[in-house]
């Protein structure tokens, strides 16, 4: 029964996919719209992801240095574990499950009450591809910008470490900027980069699908963003493991 | 013009639509009427190909729109307007931007034209003051009334409402009726009103269909309601005392 259901709604994800991913029916229209999701679900994440990014650099790099450093460990250590979780999994990984949380219930939820409000009735009785007009610019706009959010992360984790270094002086800046330096392999930016646009794929798309196939009315698109949260979440999680495996 | 052959549509067991077959003439404003749960909103929804029909054809001047290609489909949903029960105007467009969005998508015009266009409809309204406002800044009745300009921006053939007075005191229903009928004779377009109103039905019906769980029950014109003899259609248009009193009245008149 729960296979069936779980195929059931793999088919009509795919169905739906098919007709998000078609030639938009007036390229002026789409370019409007992507602009506008760009920021809508990028631009105006930027604020969040900055905020965590730096208080979790921080923390990560007092962590290492409570934990981890001693005499027995080369100085640089502190700095080069934070970068190392930084770049690979927190920047790319764990702020699209943040970016799930944000940007995944607004997109359920906004394309939810379109749905119970007839308003996608309307944009198919006017002949307008209703799932091509709406998610394709949402997963094109998240993935243009997904780069540069992980990008911006990464930066914002080190300056908070460098901010434990400098205000709260639990390790040398000259140490830290050692271990930062120390085997830098610039593939870990470009695995996180390519992760995260997998991952914006999943966060803009799923939720795309609960918001679309809602049915009922505001207490259904509740539980269609809870649902859209919770689906994008643990497919970025399983997608994780097989993407770290592939790219490593 | 569009006709309906034996339209039959069916939920699992439950037969919604049974075999209904009629004509919606063009330049006429349509009425489909009946109580709650007769199938109005259904009928309405598979000919607009929102729902697909079990069985029967819907012909659009003679191409039958269920057995069309999906491309085909498309371009001739292009020639409907729909006005619905909730307006369902975009949230996130202004009035002008909602009524100009079809015209956006589909038209060839430029941006002088397109605006120009835009306001045409809404002046046709009496909305052109209202067009920075965005949909929940205004009434539901001016709600309805861009949803009125926004489903003739095209200059459609066929126009689709779905009880457009539901929601709006008497007078404001007539002044959407008014508007629906005078659009319907200016632009000869063939206009299918679902509604629930009698003054709607004694109003503007210009040829009525009363459908009665599923059916087709009757056919006629708002002068022909008056001496019908059909009962199901009495107990639905005169349902209150009032009406069957000043009914009495009329025809003792008479």
């Amino acid at each position: 029964m729960l296979i069936e259901k779980s195929l059931n709604t793999l088919g009509r994800y795919l169905i739906l996919m098919g007709h998000t991913f078609q030639k938009p029916e007036r390229m002026r229209m789409f370019f409007k719209e992507y602009i506008k999701e760009m920021a809508q679900l990028g631009v105006n994440s930027i604020g969040i992801v900055l905020l965590i990014s730096f208080f979790i650099g921080a923390v990560i790099c007092i962590q290492m240095k409570l934990n981890i450093q001693s005499p027995w460990m080369p100085r640089w250590v502190t700095g080069y574990t934070t970068r190392e979780i930084m770049l690979l999994e927190f920047s790319s990984s764990i702020m699209c499950l943040i970016l799930a949380g944000k940007v995944g219930s607004n997109i359920a939820s906004e394309i939810g009450t379109m749905r119970v409000t007839q308003q996608i009735d309307a944009l198919d009785i006017m002949g307008v591809n209703s799932a091509c007009y709406l998610i394709l610019p949402k997963i094109l706009g998240l993935i243009t910008i997904m780069p540069f959010l992980v990008i911006f992360s990464s930066a914002t984790g080190i300056l908070g470490a460098y901010a434990t270094a400098y205000i709260g002086q639990v390790l040398s800046p000259e140490d830290l900027t050692l271990g930062l330096q120390h085997q830098f392999n610039a593939w870990f930016v470009w695995m996180s980069i390519i992760k995260s646009t997998f991952f914006a794929f999943i966060i803009a798309s799923v939720p795309s699908y609960y918001g679309y196939t809602v049915e009922g009315g505001s207490v259904n698109v509740g539980k269609a963003s809870t649902d859209a949260v919770v689906s994008s979440s643990v497919l970025i999680l399983c997608s994780d493991v097989f993407l770290t495996q592939l790219l490593s | 013009m569009i006709e309906i052959k034996n339209l039959c549509k069916s939920f699992g067991d439950k037969d919604v639509l049974k075999d209904i077959s009629t004509v919606f003439e063009s330049g006429k404003t349509n009425l489909i009427i009946g109580q709650s749960g007769s199938g109005k909103t259904v009928l309405v929804k598979n000919l607009v190909g929102l729902l697909t029909p079990t069985s029967g054809h819907v012909l659009y001047d003679g191409r039958d729109f269920v057995n069309m290609e999906k491309k085909e489909q498309i371009m001739l949903r292009r020639e409907m307007g729909m006005i619905f029960q909730s307006a369902a105007l975009f949230d996130s467009l202004t009035v002008l931007e909602n009524v100009m969005f079809p015209l956006d998508m589909f038209s060839s015009m430029n941006l002088t034209d397109r605006i120009k266009r835009a306001r045409f409809c809404l002046d046709r309204v009496n909305l052109v003051d209202a067009e920075k406002k965005y949909p929940a800044e205004i009434s539901g009745g001016m709600q309805k009334r861009v949803a009125i300009a926004r489903a003739i921006a095209l200059n459609p053939k066929y126009l689709f409402c779905d009880e457009p007075n539901s929601g709006l005191d008497p007078k404001t229903s007539l002044v959407i009726d008014a508007l629906l009928h005078s659009i319907t004779h200016e632009f000869n377009i063939t206009t299918i009103i679902n509604t629930h109103d009698m003054n709607s039905v004694m109003g503007i019906g210009e040829n009525i269909i009363f459908i009665y769980e599923g059916k087709k029950e009757w056919q006629g014109i708002s002068a022909d309601i008056m001496n019908s003899t059909n009962e199901r259609l009495t107990d639905f248009i005169f349902a209150s005392d009032l009406l069957k009193k000043m009914r009495a009245a009329v025809k003792g008149k008479e």
